[in-house]
Formats: C-alpha cells, structure tokens, sequence
C-alpha cells in the first residue's frame, strides 16, 4: 500500500492507455511521454503496460506502507526519499515507512513513478489509465487527492538490480530546443499558402490552457482560403465537415490560437486539423510547460516512421541493457 | 536574505495578486500575514494554484506584477 499524503497537482495513474475504443468516441489517455513511462516499467521489472503514476508539475508525497522497488523518469522533478536526494532513471528500492517526495520542477512538465508490480486499480475497457473528463479509469476516474490509498499490483516479470542506472544516452534530454515535427494535412488545403508558411516559420508559447486533453498556442492569427462553407460544415472558415481527428492533430478554430489535441482530447467534430504531431514527438510536446516556445518542423510520413522505427530501437538497447 | 523569507512559485502560468479582476489584493506590500494565508494565484492547466504563506510576518515585497508570466521556481514575494 501506498499513502497519499499530499496529491501534488494533478497525478494520475496511467498506463499506455486505452487502446482500440477511438472510433466509439472513446480516447486512449494513458501516460502523456509514453517513453519514460516505458522505460520506467523496464527498470522496475514491469509488464510494460502496468499502470505507473503520471506526476505533473508538482509532485506528491507519499507514504509506503511496504517495501517497494521504484524508478522515477521523465522530466526533471527531483524525487527525495525521507529528504534525501535520489537519482532519476535508476532502480530504487524503498523501505515500508518511507516517504517519497519532489523538489520544484526544474526540466519538463511530468515525471513517471513506476513501482515494481504496477498500481493496482480496476480494468475499465482493458485499461487502468484514468480519463478524468469522463471520471473513468485509475483512482476513481480521478486525480490523486489526499489520503487515498494505492495498492500495488502483481504486473511483475522479473527482477531488476537496485542500482541499475540508465546510461545519458537513454534520458530524455532537454538541451535541443522545442522542435516538434508534423505531418501536414488533413485540412491544410483550407489555409491560406502564406498562413502556411508562418505556421512554420514562427515561434508558438504555450498558453496556461494546455493539459492532458490538449495544448493551446499563442501566436499570430492565421488565414482560410474563401470558399463557400459546403453542406454540413459550420459557418466559420476553420470548420470542415466532421472527421475524425488524429491524436496530435493540431487544429487551429476561427484562425486563432492553434490547439495541439492530445491523450484525453475529443475524437472527432468539425475543425480544420493542419497538421498531426507524429508519435515520438508527442512524448517532447507533453514535457513542454506553459510559458515556454515551440516551433513545427514539417516532416513526411517515412521520416515520421522512420522516427518512430528509431524509438522502438532504443526502448529495445534500453531491455536488452536493464536485462543484463 | 534567508532562503526561508522567499515565497516561490512551484508552478509555470500566469501570477494573479487577487481572486478576481473586480476583487482588491489578497495582501498588500507591508501588510501582516499569517502562515497558511493566500497571497496570489497561479493559472496553469486550465485551474488556479493557490500560493500562501509559509510563515507568519510581514509581506515585503512582490517581485512580479499582477497577471505576468511566471516560471516554476520564481520568486513571488518575501516575508520578513
């Protein structure tokens, strides 16, 4: 059992989401930087789609009321056990009475805790990720709140050593700047060609509205071709006839403020998408905070695969390297 | 000045002094508050973060002004 003494922010518990229920309406939601989670449930021994705690921000406390192994990755939130610094990426074991708490972020926006077995909560539509727009999944279909009571799960495989510390070449790393890279479509034929090209020529600040459902940009108001709005589609510019949108799709309604769709966003309405994050940059799009600068990189459908092709890569060194 | 008289922001977003536009100040520079008290609000997230007091004293100073951006670890205000 572990107690929650302080719930931080938001946290949550997620794992790599609900997968197959999109075209129901129903979005995956599960661990927003799907590669720390990853790699956390990998250094705990986990079953790689055990449920871990999304932490965002501002950490929580909590309590252990058993012994555990954990692993703390993503972002940098420093993690202390009864006030004691401990290291990020590495297998860590915990005594019952310990309690675990954060320093102020310092990088990123979320930090993943894995603990060896998984959290236990029931399976809603064979996850145990928490969709809190709905009040589904995880702690109740809802954030951490004090005094709540997790227990830890039996989504064990193996054994890992305390001590197993991830190489650098395995963390994230927060020196290069926010590139996020974007395959155009399916509504870019609706923007204007100079629209497009600002699209990508400036830099995007993230608004205070940007969360698990979605991330909202400022920036500058961007252009429609003129056309006569065909049967079906709102009376505004930026509305199309309804589609289903893809996660990361970035949709742009009346011309202002772009919003990045993410893990817990609506599946389809009547907007303009312009573009779609691929999938290994959603996980540097969810360690991006508010307040800071993002710029889109267009990309085509092989690099993005290829892209993808290379993060299977490294989470596979990253097995074979805990394996050892 | 000691580490403990610095009120820091633990999240990113924008600073508010008040709980809302057409409300006065939670605290004023010079005013007494008590351990607890909220002295300003961060909007992250699409929610407000209430920032208080973690001892008792005089508030001195703000170091941001109203509705600003704010970084995660920024000084707010000190109490002496």
């Amino acid at each position: 059992m572990i107690k929650v003494k302080n719930p931080g922010l938001e946290t949550t518990v997620q794992d790599y989401g609900r997968i197959g229920y999109y075209n129901v309406g129903m979005p995956p939601s599960g661990a927003m930087d799907k590669y720390s989670y990853t790699v956390g449930n990998i250094l705990v021994g986990n079953d790689e789609n055990a449920a871990s705690l999304e932490i965002t921000y501002m950490g929580p406390v909590l309590q252990f009321q058993e012994d555990a192994v954990i692993a703390i990755t993503g972002g940098e939130i420093p993690p202390k056990i009864n006030g004691e610094s401990v290291p990020m990426w590495e297998t860590l074991s915990v005594k019952s009475g310990d309690e675990l708490s954060f320093d102020f972020v310092k990088k990123g926006a979320r930090v993943y805790l894995a603990v060896a077995g998984g959290i236990e909560v029931p399976l809603i539509m064979e996850s145990r990720s928490t969709y809190t727009l709905c009040g589904i999944g995880g702690m109740e279909g809802r954030a951490l709140q004090e005094g709540d009571e997790l227990t830890i799960g039996t989504n064990k495989k193996q054994d890992v050593k305390e001590g197993t510390s991830l190489p650098d070449e395995y963390r994230l790393d927060f020196s290069g700047d926010n590139e996020i890279r974007v395959v155009l479509g399916l509504c870019s034929y609706r923007l204007t060609e100079d629209s497009k090209k600002r699209f990508f020529e400036r830099e995007w600040t993230v608004t205070t509205e940007a969360n698990r459902v979605g991330y909202r940009f400022k920036g500058e108001r961007l252009h429609f071709m003129e056309r006569e709005q065909p049967f079906g589609a709102g009376s505004n510019a930026s509305n199309v006839v309804d589609l289903g949108y893809p996660i990361g799709s970035i949709q742009v309604p009346d011309g202002v403020e772009p919003i990045a769709l993410l893990n817990d966003a609506v599946t389809g309405g009547g907007y303009v998408t312009i573009c779609t994050i691929i999938s290994t940059d959603l996980d540097k799009m969810a360690q991006v905070k508010t307040n800071e600068k993002v710029r889109f990189v267009s990309v085509d459908i092989e690099e993005a695969l290829q892209a993808r092709n290379e993060y299977r890569d490294t989470v596979e060194k990253v097995r074979q390297f805990v394996a050892k | 000045m000691s580490e403990e008289n610095k009120v820091l922001s633990p999240l990113p977003g924008i600073f508010y002094r008040k709980p809302s536009p057409d409300k006065e100040d939670y605290v004023k520079e010079g005013d007494p508050v008590k351990k607890g008290d909220t002295i300003g609000l961060v909007e992250v997230m699409k929610n407000f973060y209430e920032v208080k007091a973690e001892k008792d004293g005089v508030l001195e100073k703000f170091f941001i002004e109203n509705e600003s951006e704010i970084a995660a670890g920024q000084e707010i205000a000190t109490i002496s």
